[in-house]
């Protein structure tokens, strides 16, 4: 495990975001720092506001308020055409994998590729990068399979090598054990370290999983009502005596 | 509901269908464009509702033909039946016939492709892939509307003319080579030009209907049935309205 408190670069930063849905505000004042290299998991009950919070760090929903900057780069104030360059730079994992039901394993990792890896300056083929990212989420065999042709596991797997296609300095986990066997769930988390350890990553993880959260982070959040109620490494917050953290780990 | 909050969601439902329109408009003249996907849903809008269009066709020509013929003949004006059946399938049936059929199969399979894929995030990923969701499965698909239906109901017409020809030859012993006279001789630009322009829009509303839809699906697999469902009610409701329209202002230009 990392310094809790590295002298390492900020790569994202959120500062007092605020989102509402008509009356019910999910998040109220929410921040966080992202350290380059670290694993940050952002916990909560369902509810809590953790996935709204992530889709207002990739711009897939518009913040009420606060401020997100991603790699010294306000993303509420980027065009378009900016913030597809900047969302090229991190790799989503998708709860329910999202992998493109119409296209093969390989047309699903090739989609990134066809806008961007001209401007990446990506001199690998196709061909290689998509055999490179299967061999190290070690399903390199389903190279021609459909998605409904892959079991839970291993869609969450490719679904992940489509996140790495592009080589991105984040990855943002939105649930990566959700809806899995404790066995599958587990070599995902394997995953997750092996994939820092090996392309140095900076990763936002979201999760409800207390194992998970046990096994890769370096520092947690706790989100209760869409504020930070605590923050801190896991044995710290695991050892909390506030009643609404030890109910939260317990 | 009381009718004051349905008319008000009606009339919300019409804005924001505008919008979208809008939308396309702006987004369908400004790069990237998307070509590859756009032959793909040619391919798939056009090729794939041949057997379709033709069968529907075919019947078409075939039963009117049957069900004009006593009526006619009881007038002693059987021999105008190639002009009759041409005008009428050429100017209105034969576009109205298609592009229904087509609302049926294409915008409700818009709906449910396009909301399957909203309610299970693949939107959101294409989004964060850096890749223009709208310009990516929008753009493209009302594009390939837009240009596809004018040949099915071109192809639609044709095989219903066909349909309409066995008949006369079964019936009538009039041979192919005299009905398709007839019918040529009959035909004027007068008749195509509308007839074709309106099959423009009327593939517009389908692949503008269908698309919406399934891009405001709401969550659950309820969602993508409603989705589908209302793409053809919606889709259906609209081409009686834009045809309406086109036989209005074809009436004032062109006098039919």
């Amino acid at each position: 495990m990392k310094e809790q408190h590295p002298n390492r670069a900020i790569v994202m930063e959120v500062s007092n975001l605020e989102k509402s849905f008509g009356s019910n505000k999910v998040l109220d004042d929410f921040n966080l720092k992202l350290y380059k290299g670290e694993n940050l998991v952002v916990m909560g009950k369902s509810g809590s506001g953790k996935s709204v919070m992530v889709k207002c760090l990739v711009g897939l929903l518009e913040a009420d308020d606060g401020l997100i900057t991603i790699r010294d780069k306000n993303i509420t104030s980027l065009s378009q055409e900016s913030l597809d360059i900047l969302r090229t730079e991190i790799g989503f994992l998708f709860q329910g994998s999202a992998l493109y039901d119409s296209m093969t394993v390989r047309e699903n990792l090739e989609f990134p590729l066809r806008r961007h890896k001209e401007r990446l300056d990506i001199t690998e083929s196709n061909q290689e990068l998509v055999a490179e990212a299967l061999e190290n989420v070690g399903l390199a065999h389903a190279i021609d399979l459909m998605p409904s042709e892959l079991s839970g596991g291993m869609k969450r797997r490719v679904a992940l090598a489509r996140a790495l296609i592009l080589k991105p300095s984040i990855i943002i986990y939105d649930e990566p054990t959700t809806g899995l066997d404790p066995i599958t769930a587990k070599e995902i988390i394997a995953l997750m370290n092996t994939i820092q350890e090996t392309y140095g990553t900076s990763a936002l993880i979201i999760t409800h999983d207390i194992d998970c959260a046990r096994v890769v982070a370096d520092r947690v959040i706790l989100l209760i009502d869409g504020k930070n109620y605590i923050e801190g490494t896991f044995q710290e917050l695991a050892g909390s005596t506030d009643p609404q953290v030890r109910a939260f780990f317990k | 509901m009381t009718v004051l909050e349905n008319t008000k969601k009606v009339l919300t439902e019409i804005g924001d269908m505008t919008l979208f329109a809008k939308r396309y408009f702006k987004s369908v003249f400004t790069r990237p464009f998307e070509w590859d996907e756009l032959l793909r849903q040619c391919y798939l809008v056009g090729n794939k509702s041949l057997l379709l269009v033709g069968v529907t066709g075919f019947i078409l020509g075939l039963v009117f033909t049957l069900q004009s013929r006593p009526t006619l003949a009881e007038f002693g004006a059987v021999s105008w039946m190639p002009s009759m059946v041409s005008i009428s399938i050429v100017r209105e049936i034969g576009p109205v016939i298609t592009a229904l059929v087509c609302a049926g199969k294409i915008g409700s399979g818009m709906g449910a492709e396009i909301g399957s894929m909203r309610v299970t995030e693949q939107i959101d990923a294409m989004e964060v892939s850096g890749t223009n969701p709208f310009k990516y499965l929008v753009v493209t698909r009302i594009t390939a509307t837009t240009l596809m239906l004018p040949l099915l109901i071109i192809f639609g017409d044709a095989v219903a003319l066909l349909g309409s020809a066995i008949v006369e030859y079964l019936k009538g012993g009039v041979s192919f080579l005299l009905y398709f006279n007839k019918v040529f001789d009959a035909i004027i630009f007068n008749d195509v030009l509308p007839a074709t322009a309106k099959s423009f829009f009327f593939g517009f509303v389908i692949g503008l209907v269908g698309c919406y839809k399934g891009y405001h699906c709401k969550k659950g697999t309820a969602g993508v049935g409603q989705a589908s469902n209302s793409a053809v009610v919606y889709a259906s409701m609209l081409l009686f309205v834009v045809d309406f329209i086109a036989v209005f202002i074809s009436d004032i230009f062109f006098e039919i």
